[in-house]
């Protein structure tokens, strides 16, 4: 299946989650945060969405450097 | 009143439409905060001068280090161990005589930082830490004043314009302080672009024209040397601006 990830489409294995998603790309997931579908899901619960075709996820790093 | 030498400082924004000499009398008489006078605060509150508004305040209560130098360009060598208020504030008149600048040599708190953000009509959080953009943040929001919120890190930055009530706020997006240390290295042109970007929503919104980033987020990849725009909604459980919120003034932060 396909979703958009950062603007991106890309080919996504049934049952990813959320985490596992940022676990396949390496991302430490205490330094970003997730937009799901335009609606911002708590952490605790990233482990229990799964992506589904379609899906539009944002993943935005912590950035706080002035 | 627009003097005769106000004219010619600004005659090639004054000829832009949303402009005019109306807009500019406007910026005249507004008051913008700078939070922080570092990598950010830099370019935004020089562009903030040149582009004539009337009234800037500078909070920061650090000295300028030489480390500093390679992305804080209202600092020079010779300012290592000023005040980073005084060697802006020194940049800035010299560059605009005109604008008034507010020092405000001090350490924001929840103790202090309603009285030095009441007099303002917009506020740039330009703060180096997390801390100080919750604060910024969590007690705007109850004061309803518009934050423009830029950060960077690395080679990216991010930029949204908070207004209280419209938009979702900082803590729809960043619910808690990050866990762990956040990586302090930069180059000096991310924060070029995040803070030129500041100014400029801060004149759109004391000018009330264009699109400001109102519940949308801006992320500038350098690398890349891309911009994205995404579309940011409230969460629906925010504790500051959801449904049940639960924080319901600033001294319950």
């Amino acid at each position: 299946m396909v979703a958009k990830i950062n603007g991106k489409e890309e080919n996504i294995a049934n049952g990813t989650s959320l985490l596992s998603l940022l676990e396949l790309k390496s991302v430490n997931p205490d330094f970003v945060v997730i937009e799901y579908n335009y609606e911002i899901p708590e952490r605790e619960k990233w482990g229990e969405i799964f992506i589904n075709d379609g899906d539009n996820i944002e993943i935005v790093k912590f950035m706080g450097g002035g | 009143m627009l003097s005769e030498s106000d004219l010619i400082r600004y005659e090639r924004q004054i000829m832009l439409d949303g402009i005019g000499i109306k807009g500019q009398e406007k910026l005249k008489f507004s008051k913008v905060l700078i939070a922080g006078i570092g990598g950010l605060g830099s370019p935004a509150a020089y562009y903030l001068a040149a582009a004539g508004v009337g009234t800037i305040g500078l909070a920061d209560f650090d000295e300028v280090s030489l480390s500093n130098l390679n992305r804080q360009i209202l600092h020079r060598t010779s300012d290592v161990g000023r005040l980073k208020v005084d060697s802006a504030a020194e940049k800035l008149s010299l560059l605009n005589p005109n604008v008034k600048i507010n020092k405000h040599n001090i350490k924001l708190t929840a103790g202090n930082i309603a009285d030095e953000v009441k007099d303002y009509d917009v506020i740039i959080d330009a703060a180096d830490n997390f801390e100080t953009r919750f604060l910024i943040n969590d007690s705007c929001y109850f004061l309803q004043k518009p934050v423009v919120e830029g950060a960077v890190c690395g080679f990216e930055g991010i930029l949204m314009t908070i207004v209280p009530g419209k938009t979702p706020c900082y803590r729809c997006l960043y619910p808690d302080l990050p866990k762990g240390e956040p990586f302090k290295g930069i180059i000096g042109m991310t924060a070029g672009m995040i803070g030129s970007l500041q100014a400029f929503e801060a004149v759109k919104l004391l000018l009330g024209i264009g699109e400001p980033l109102l519940g949308r987020l801006l992320i500038f990849d350098g690398l890349n040397a891309s911009f994205r725009v995404i579309d940011w909604s409230k969460k629906r459980n925010c504790p500051f601006c959801g449904e049940n919120a639960i924080v319901k003034n600033s001294a319950e932060i």
